[in-house]
């Protein structure tokens, strides 16, 4: 089922965005992907008002949502930590920094810390294994980790956001 | 009779067109119509500071002539004869890939990334770049380009290894005005970048390839699939086809000739699934990506059900030194079955992980001990894996065997895409094969049962192993759910998901066994089965494993032996790592 009236506003570049691809075949995963660089996820008014937009039934775009894995339902984290689990960070030890991970900042993997500082999710190879074990932060890479240099990297984006807090 | 092509190249601050005019002169004037044409060229693949003139199909370039010698090279060409104005640096400029015996390394694929600017088309014009392209509109028909990619033997990089040439052919016998080329830069193997290098370090190379693949089949759309994981190469390669649109290598009419294609880039969106080629034209047209079942093969019914070919970055990329250099050139390379060089990416527990080029043939020896430095810490050698998640080990007793798709295959690996890993003494067979069951079983798309199920079933059996509760027939119930899902399976995907299991108990079945019968994993990976205790003779109490065991279960007086309470280990195995006597043991 389409939907009919106006959802909600969506953001103005992501309008731009959808004006350019809308009636180009194929653009579905392209529109959600502007999404979530706009809203970090995939909202649900949202996504209501693509299905309007572009003329897609809601439960194409949810099927689309849900079988890939990059694109959330959730709203993530502000700090998004994603640890590598490729082989090669595997066999480096990646594992053990999950579990270091999870102790540190209180949260499992898939879920957000309950002060909302950080999520914590696995990603395959981001394409370093040169550098395992290797994390990402927010687009930053760090590679070569050892579980001793955890705490300070998150103590650096823990007193960021007390510095905005404060200023 | 063949036509003469002079591409002419001036200078900008010169008077515009002088020469160009000057050989359309003569043309026209001696009514060569039918056997010569001038072309304004962009670039010749180098720096001039004079005009310059290159002549195909020879490719003789001259410089340093001047007008009233136009009609003498134009005479000379049409007869077969060279001219005195040869140019030196054009043969400097041309890309001549070479091997290095040095290094044991070969670079095709790899030529230009580290030495040009990826984001500037003029490094890669000046290191002969966008010359095949030239090349190929005006001084070769689609079926000849065929040929050449057929002589050169070149199969397809991404894991099956499919000939390129005849995937080719059979895309351009479709009748259907429409078809599409594809290039799958979703590189799924988790633990390889060997194409996110490529696209990063040399994108216009991949662009190029591609320009070759849409002039061969008759095809003015090509769309690139890539990982959204790889935001860095999306940028790169956004910019260099806006730059090679510019130069007017992209678009309508390229180079002015009639022929007209373009290149679109499509995000994936993390499912490893995509990489098959029907989930993967399924995701480029928005869809979930499920794959389908084959026939008809993409080449018959693709992409909006017109015909398409897909091929993998790394086949792309070298597409323009066969055009450039001619097939049979490449084709001296590698071994009888396997022509050209192969990137692999080594990684794991090797002393310089990185990117190696090397010609198809070379060891498993050669690469990670010449090449790569060996194992890293002094460790032991225990196998690579080859082809991830869907290839195989090869153990130690293999290690001078020539790397080729039929060697590999025979010892039951695959090439694959171009993932390396090395392994050493301390992985664990078992737990290894554990974390890629787990890939898999968490990529599979489920659509279909032997995959969905099966992958489910022998993992399982893997956690069974490594907990300790294995028993004897676990491993004939792997084989015979590994057979199932290999006949079953709709996709490569769960076709292949038992294989890696399949080969490591080829060669490692003690090990399995000693999982499974003596209860125990002697790397200390499966913590169910391992525990820490100190040799009271030969310890000495100097007390650094109590420090450093992370729940402080060890405990003791300063020189006397000291103990582990089992209770509270956790299995971290630091005690033993930290103990400068081997006075902790594992078993
Ligand atoms: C589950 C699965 C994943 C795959 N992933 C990739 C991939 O990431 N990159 C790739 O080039 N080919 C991948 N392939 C192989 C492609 O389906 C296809 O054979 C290949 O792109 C053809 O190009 P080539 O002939 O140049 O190798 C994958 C196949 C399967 C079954
Ligand atoms: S084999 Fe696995 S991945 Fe392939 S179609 Fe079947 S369930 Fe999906
Ligand atoms: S480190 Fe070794 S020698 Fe020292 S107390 Fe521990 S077991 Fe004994
Ligand atoms: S294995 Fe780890 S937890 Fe157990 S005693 Fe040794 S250091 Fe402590
Ligand atoms: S396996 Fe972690 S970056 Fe490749
Ligand atoms: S995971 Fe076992 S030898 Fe271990």
């Amino acid at each position: 089922m389409a939907i009919s009236g106006k959802v909600v506003e969506l953001d103005s570049k992501l309008v731009s965005f959808i004006d350019t691809w809308k009636g180009r075949p194929g653009s579905e995963i392209m529109i959600l992907h502007k999404v979530q660089e706009v809203y970090g996820y995939v909202p649900r008014e949202v996504a209501m008002e693509i299905s309007r937009e572009i003329g897609i039934p809601l439960a194409k775009i949810y099927g689309i949502i849900t079988f890939y894995h990059l694109f959330k339902l959730k709203k993530p984290g502000k700090n998004q930590i994603s640890v590598c689990m490729g082989t090669a960070c595997y066999l480096k030890g990646g594992n053990d920094l999950i579990t270091e991970i999870e102790q540190l900042l209180g949260v499992g993997v898939n879920s957000t810390s309950s002060d909302g500082l950080f999520s914590l999710e696995l990603v395959r190879c981001v394409g370093c294994c040169g550098l395992a074990p290797v994390m990402v932060i927010n687009g930053k890479t760090y590679g070569n980790l050892k579980k001793n240099m955890l705490p300070e990297i998150f103590a650096e984006y823990r007193n960021k956001e007390e510095g905005k807090a404060n200023g | 009779m063949d036509k003469k092509y002079f591409f002419v190249w001036e200078p900008e601050k010169l008077k515009q067109n002088q020469m160009y005019n000057a050989f359309s002169k003569v043309i026209n004037e001696k009514n060569l119509q039918e056997k010569a044409e001038v072309i304004k060229s962009l670039f010749l693949g180098l720096t001039a500071d004079t005009p310059v003139v290159k002549i195909m199909p020879e490719g003789n370039i001259y410089k340093g002539f001047a007008e009233s010698d136009v009609e003498t090279i134009i005479d000379n060409a049409l007869n077969g004869k060279t001219s005195k104005f040869t140019c030196e640096c054009g043969n400097k400029n041309s890309k001549v890939p070479e091997a290095d015996p040095q290094s044991k390394q070969f670079k095709i694929v790899l030529r230009n990334a580290g030495y040009i600017n990826p984001e500037s088309i003029e490094d890669y014009i000046m290191r002969g770049g966008y010359s095949a392209v030239e090349k190929a509109v005006f001084s070769m028909t689609p079926d000849s380009l065929i040929a050449e990619v057929k002589a050169s033997g070149l199969r397809g990089r991404g894991g099956a290894g499919f000939p390129t040439g005849l995937k080719w052919e059979l895309t351009r016998r479709e009748k259907d005005p429409v078809k599409y080329v594809i290039c799958n830069a979703d590189e799924g193997d988790p633990g390889a970048y060997m194409d996110r290098s490529i696209m990063e370090g040399d994108p216009h190379n991949l662009i190029e390839g591609m320009i070759l693949g849409g002039y061969a089949i008759g095809s003015s759309q090509g769309f690139i699939y890539i990982r959204a994981e790889y935001p860095l190469a999306i940028e790169r390669l956004e910019k260099a086809l806006t730059a090679a649109r510019e130069k007017g290598l992209l678009g309508k009419n390229i180079l002015g000739s009639d022929f007209s294609f373009d290149i679109e880039l499509r995000w994936g969106a993390g499912a490893f699934v995509c990489g098959e080629e029907t989930a993967l034209i399924a995701s480029v047209e928005g869809k979930r990506g499920n794959p389908r079942p084959r026939p008809p093969f993409p080449s018959v019914s693709g992409l909006w059900n017109k015909p398409t070919f897909i091929n993998n970055v790394e086949t792309w990329a070298n597409i323009p030194v066969i055009v450039e250099k001619g097939g049979a050139w490449f084709a001296t390379i590698g071994t009888e079955k396997s022509k050209g060089t192969k990137v692999f990416a080594v990684t794991g527990k090797v002393k310089n992980p990185g990117l190696v080029e090397v010609p198809m043939g070379t060891t498993i020896r050669e690469i990670v001990f010449d090449i790569c430095g060996g194992i890293n810490n002094g460790k032991k050698y225990k196998a690579v894996q080859t082809g991830g998640p869907s290839g195989g080990v090869i153990p130690e007793k293999f290690l001078d065997m020539q790397v080729d798709y039929e060697t590999l295959q025979s010892i039951g690996s695959i090439m694959g895409s171009g993932g390396l890993i090395v392994m050493d003494e301390d992985d664990c067979m078992v737990d290894v094969n554990k974390f890629y069951l787990q890939f898999s079983v968490d990529e599979s798309c489920g659509k279909c049962a032997p995959c969905r199920i099966g992958g489910k079933q022998i993992l399982e059996i893997l956690e069974k192993i490594t907990k300790g509760n294995g028993e004897e027939k676990d491993v004939e119930k792997i084989k015979s759910i590994a057979m199932a899902m290999q006949k079953a399976s709709l996709c490569a995907l769960g076709q292949t998901t038992p294989n890696p299991v399949m080969s490591s108990l080829m060669y490692f079945e003690d090990e399995y066994m000693q999982h499974i019968k003596g209860k125990k994993c002697s790397t200390g990976k499966c913590k169910d089965l391992v525990s820490y205790t100190i040799i009271s003779d030969k310890c000495i109490g100097c007390g650094l494993c109590a420090q450093r065991c992370p729940v402080t279960c060890i405990s003791g007086e300063k020189r006397k032996p000291y103990l582990i309470d089992q209770s509270k280990c956790i299995k971290c195995g630091e005690c033993y790592a930290v103990c400068k006597f081997n006075a902790v043991s594992r078993g």
